[in-house]
């Protein structure tokens, strides 16, 4: 699959078109201050449990820089209170929030929306 | 509002769109850009790295987005085939009309072609785009041999280029040096031996005439009569500015090509239209270099929104790069031919250094010089002659070093006028840096870079900007700390002390106590590490704030899967466990090879498999390697007094004593070990971290040597001493280091910032003149007594097992991983 058109299977989710919150896995799942991998038909999503902060964010697991499946295995942290993650290939850093790489001109990331409920991670869709 | 259309979407049109919105925040010029590539602005520069795993992505300047972001209009694929002076409209090659006020041509350069018989062969490329590029690629997976003509500068770049490719590869210059422009006969002729040691060969003096070939290419023939056989041909010989849309509207253009202008960039008969980069003949000059064309865009931005102009009245010429990992630097009048001077040369042939440098006959003032094999005094030195700085009492300090005795040479940053240009590229002097540290606070690189674009282009100058903030902070009597990041105001020692005197033994514990924010992929691994080195706790206890290696507890490659490295003390296996790797890479299809540290790493295994892996070879009495830890990797050996006709010591029992001692001691970074048997040093421990070599008497130890991109030799740190003294001062001198160096450092780079260096190191541990060689001791003995093997832990732990998975969601691997074959073996499939 060429690197376009893997690309753009991940595309961020409306907060206001939400139409599938799909069951991911129970928290138990996802380590504190840390991610992990779900799947969702062909698309692999990265899943963060910040318990630091109290937040989930979830983002396509596909690092742009060099098309690596990897962003859930990344560092998380925050840049002016920005939560982020690092890729562990070459630590390019991306918003959790906007999708933004925050540390050079790579294309922004998908990021999707996470609620948890009665013990378990949902993660939002559009289709 | 003005309407402005620059012709070319090179690096030099680009800087000018980025320089004119920089000066323009209100938008008032409306901006349209042609570009006849399909790619926007790339870095041309670093084009030759295309080869070498960058994509076209990684190269551009700006993405498309960029433009529109600036409300630039970019269009892409159009050539500009006619400028229209009387109603000030360009007219492209689809046919579309865009009127000016103002026109900029930064249409830049094509190759040099030059005419000789048979050019347009299959298989003749030249070496310009990126369009170029790729069809070099694709033309050189079905060939063996390729030559470049051309032994300049942009030639060797291309000769780089095929050779990364794996081509045999040929140079063929006219002149009778490479170089010609920038280097003398010396230089030249050092370079020339150090690009035929890598494997290029080089053909001076020779006068192509014929390119043979029946359909395909064959062959070059030359005019002495010689020939030389090859199937691809890349021509790099020199520039040709793309000077043709002004011969067709009537503007002046060099006889040597380009379109004049005056000093203001104007040209001669149209005061609207302006030429930079490139294209520019300047009286009666063309810059082939990014900075001066840089220069350009800047003055005609600063004409066009009423800013202070500057003419351009030439520009330095001064350029240093790294030719195939050769430093080859050229500044001021290298040559020595613009004044009359006296050259000071320092030629070694066995390091394989050449430096020139040019003095005034006064003995005042320095005029230029050339640097081969060894270029990090190049900063200073163009800095010395560009602004006329006084000499040191013996010039040739300057490439020599300090001798004899302990005095600096008195060249440092401090020293330099606040005009002295420090970034080239993007023409930021001291004094605009020094005014941004001052006045806007400013106290880290990353900021600098962002607020002034020092350091962005070529990079070059970054060490010295690094320099110049510390010495400039510490003048404004700002205490200079290696803080470890925004997280931390604390350097990595203060935060060892912490932790031990405090207990502290998570990462949550020390960042609620002393940090701020939630931390970062920086100081989450420094704390890790910290906390592993006082503690020797299991390190996936915390498993997210390790780097990804440590995490999974192997190194993780190209394609996301892992290798995995048991641990071989000394290098010395047995059969049978040899056949147990065998079985076991075998079993998943893993790719193996030997590594420099005497041992066997597999490649290839999913995150999955590893527990699985490594629960068969615990089995069979295998423990990790820590290769994917900053810790102990391995103490090499040779074979020692056992086997070896020369050995005087039984160097494989001491290197495996040497590396059980201090298996899994986790460091600042890693750290490599070797004990040699003899005085030939047959396990190279002059290059490790710490290095024994054995003598008639006992053991030499060496300490704080380094391979890798800066070798450095080990340091003599005692002589002739017992296995059990020897000891000691390892336990003493690896403590010390622990506690002290900053994250990432290795114990070569520690050493050469310690104050005292060698000897000081030695008042430490021999003479134990702080006193706290005993606690140094015990602090080791610690960490001897609780080793544990972290991979034992997590086969037999199934929660901890439960942690390798790809998905948490779904039992099957990552579904992307794909392999290619490979010489028998798989490989992964390389990356965009």
């Amino acid at each position: 699959m060429t690197t376009t058109t893997l690309l753009e299977k991940y595309k961020t989710t409306d907060h206001t078109k939400i139409s599938t919150w799909f069951k991911a896995a129970p928290v138990s799942a996802f380590p504190e201050n840390g991610g992990a991998c779900v799947k969702y038909k062909d698309l692999q999503i990265a899943i963060y449990n910040f318990s630091r902060r109290g937040e989930w964010y979830a983002c396509q697991n596909l690092c742009p820089h060099k098309m690596q499946m990897a962003l859930s295995r990344g560092m998380i942290g925050s840049e002016k209170n920005e939560p982020k993650v690092a890729c562990p290939f070459h630590k390019k850093t991306f918003s959790l929030q906007t999708g933004k790489n925050l540390n050079g001109d790579y294309c922004d990331i998908a990021t999707y929306p996470v609620k948890v409920e009665n013990g378990y991670v949902y993660v939002g869709f559009e289709d | 509002m003005t309407k402005i259309v620059v012709i070319g979407n090179g690096m030099v049109g680009y800087k000018f769109c980025e320089k004119l919105r920089q000066a323009d925040p209100d938008k008032a010029f409306k901006i349209t850009v042609f570009g006849e590539e399909h790619w926007p602005a790339y870095d041309r520069v670093h084009l030759s790295d295309y080869f070498t795993g960058s994509t076209a992505e990684d190269l551009l300047l700006a993405p498309s987005s960029w433009y529109e972001e600036n409300d630039i209009v970019l269009r892409r694929n159009e050539l500009v085939t006619e400028i229209n002076r009387e109603e000030k409209k360009v007219i492209s090659h689809t046919g579309t009309e865009v009127p000016y006020d103002k026109l900029i041509l930064a249409t830049g350069s094509g190759a040099m072609v030059p005419p000789i018989n048979g050019v347009e062969k299959k298989g003749v490329f030249v070496y310009r785009t990126l369009e170029d590029l790729e069809a070099i690629i694709d033309f050189g997976k079905n060939v063996k041999k390729a030559a470049v003509i051309g032994g300049g500068l942009l030639g060797l770049e291309a000769a780089k280029a095929v050779r990364d490719m794996g081509l045999e590869t040929h140079v063929v210059e006219f002149a009778p040096r490479l170089m010609p422009r920038q280097l003398d006969e010396a230089g030249s002729s050092l370079l020339k031996s150090k690009l035929e040691d890598l494997g290029i060969s080089i053909h001076l003096n020779k006068n192509t005439q014929q390119i043979k070939g029946n359909g395909k290419l064959s062959g070059l023939d030359f005019k002495d009569g010689s020939e030389l056989p090859i199937e691809m041909l890349v021509i790099s010989a020199g520039i040709k500015p793309r000077d043709e849309l002004a011969k067709t509207c009537g503007l002046s253009y060099a006889e040597r090509g380009g379109v004049v202008v005056n000093e203001y960039l104007q040209t001669i008969e149209d005061k609207d239209i302006f030429a930079i980069g490139e294209v520019a003949s300047v009286q009666n000059m063309i810059y082939g270099l990014v900075a001066p064309g840089y220069e350009m865009a800047t003055q005609v931005v600063n004409q066009l929104t009423g800013n202070k102009v500057k003419p351009f009245l030439g520009y330095d010429m001064s350029t240093k790069l790294k030719l195939i990992g050769i430093d080859v630097a050229s500044f001021g009048d290298a040559f020595g031919i613009n004044e009359p001077s006296t050259p000071i040369v320092y030629h070694n042939k066995n390091s394989g250094e050449y430096k020139r440098i040019n003095i005034s006959l006064d003995g005042k003032r320095l005029l230029g010089g050339i640097l081969v094999g060894e270029a990090s005094a190049y900063g200073m030195l163009l800095q010395m002659t560009q602004n006329n700085m006084p000499l040191p009492p013996n010039p040739e300090d300057l490439i020599l070093g300090a001798r004899g005795g302990k005095a600096s040479t008195g060249a440092g940053v401090s020293d330099l006028p606040a005009e002295a240009q420090i970034c080239s590229c993007e023409n930021v002097t001291k004094g605009a840096l020094c005014k941004i540290i001052e006045e806007d606070g400013l106290t880290k690189l990353d900021e600098i870079k962002a607020c002034t674009k020092a350091g962005t282009g070529c990079g070059g100058c970054i060490p010295m900007v690094n320099d110049l903030l510390k010495s400039q902070l510490k003048a404004m009597g700002k205490q200079v700390k290696n803080t470890l990041c925004a997280h931390f105001e604390y350097s990595r020692q203060e935060l060892l002390d912490i932790v031990k005197i405090k207990e502290i033994k998570s990462y949550d514990e020390l960042l609620n106590q002393y940090g701020t924010g939630d931390g970062c992929e920086t100081c989450k691994p420094a704390v890790a590490s910290i906390l592993a080195s006082t503690w020797n706790e299991l390190i996936t206890k915390q498993d997210t704030i390790q780097d990804s290696n440590d995490r999974y507890l192997a190194n993780i490659q190209k394609g996301g899967t892992y290798s995995v490295v048991p641990r071989v003390p000394g290098g010395e296996i047995s059969p049978e466990k040899l056949m147990v790797i065998a079985q076991v890479a075998k079993k998943y299809g893993l790719y193996t090879k030997i590594t420099g540290g005497q041992r066997i790493d597999m490649f290839g295994a999913r995150v999955d498999q590893l527990p699985d892996i490594w629960e068969e070879l615990i089995d069979a009495g295998f423990e990790s390697g820590h290769a994917y830890g900053k810790s102990l990797r391995t103490v090499k050996s040779c074979v020692g007094s056992t086997w070896c006709r020369y050995g005087v010591q039984d160097a494989v029992s001491f290197a495996i004593e040497v590396e059980e001692r201090y298996r899994g001691l986790r460091s600042p970074h890693k750290l490599k070990g070797a004990v040699s048997g003899c005085i030939r040093e047959c396990a190279e421990a002059q290059s490790k971290d710490f290095g024994i070599i054995a003598t008639e008497k006992g053991w030499n130890l060496y300490v704080g040597g380094n391979g890798g991109s800066k070798p450095q030799h080990a340091k003599l740190l005692i002589n002739d001493v017992d296995s059990a003294t020897c000891l000691k001062y390892i336990d003493r001198y690896l403590m010390f280091y622990i506690r002290t160096a900053d994250p990432l450092t290795r114990t070569a780079t520690w050493l050469n910032k310690l104050d005292g260096g060698i000897d000081y190191l030695r008042e430490v541990v021999v003479n134990d003149s702080l006193n706290i060689g005993e606690e140094l001791e015990r602090e080791m003995a610690f960490k001897i007594e609780t080793y544990a093997c972290e991979w034992k832990e997590v086969v037999n732990d199934p929660k901890l097992r439960a942690k390798f998975q790809h998905f948490v969601n779904d039992d099957q691997g990552d579904p992307q991983v794909a392999f290619n074959e490979v010489r028998g073996q798989k490989a992964p499939v390389s990356w965009g």
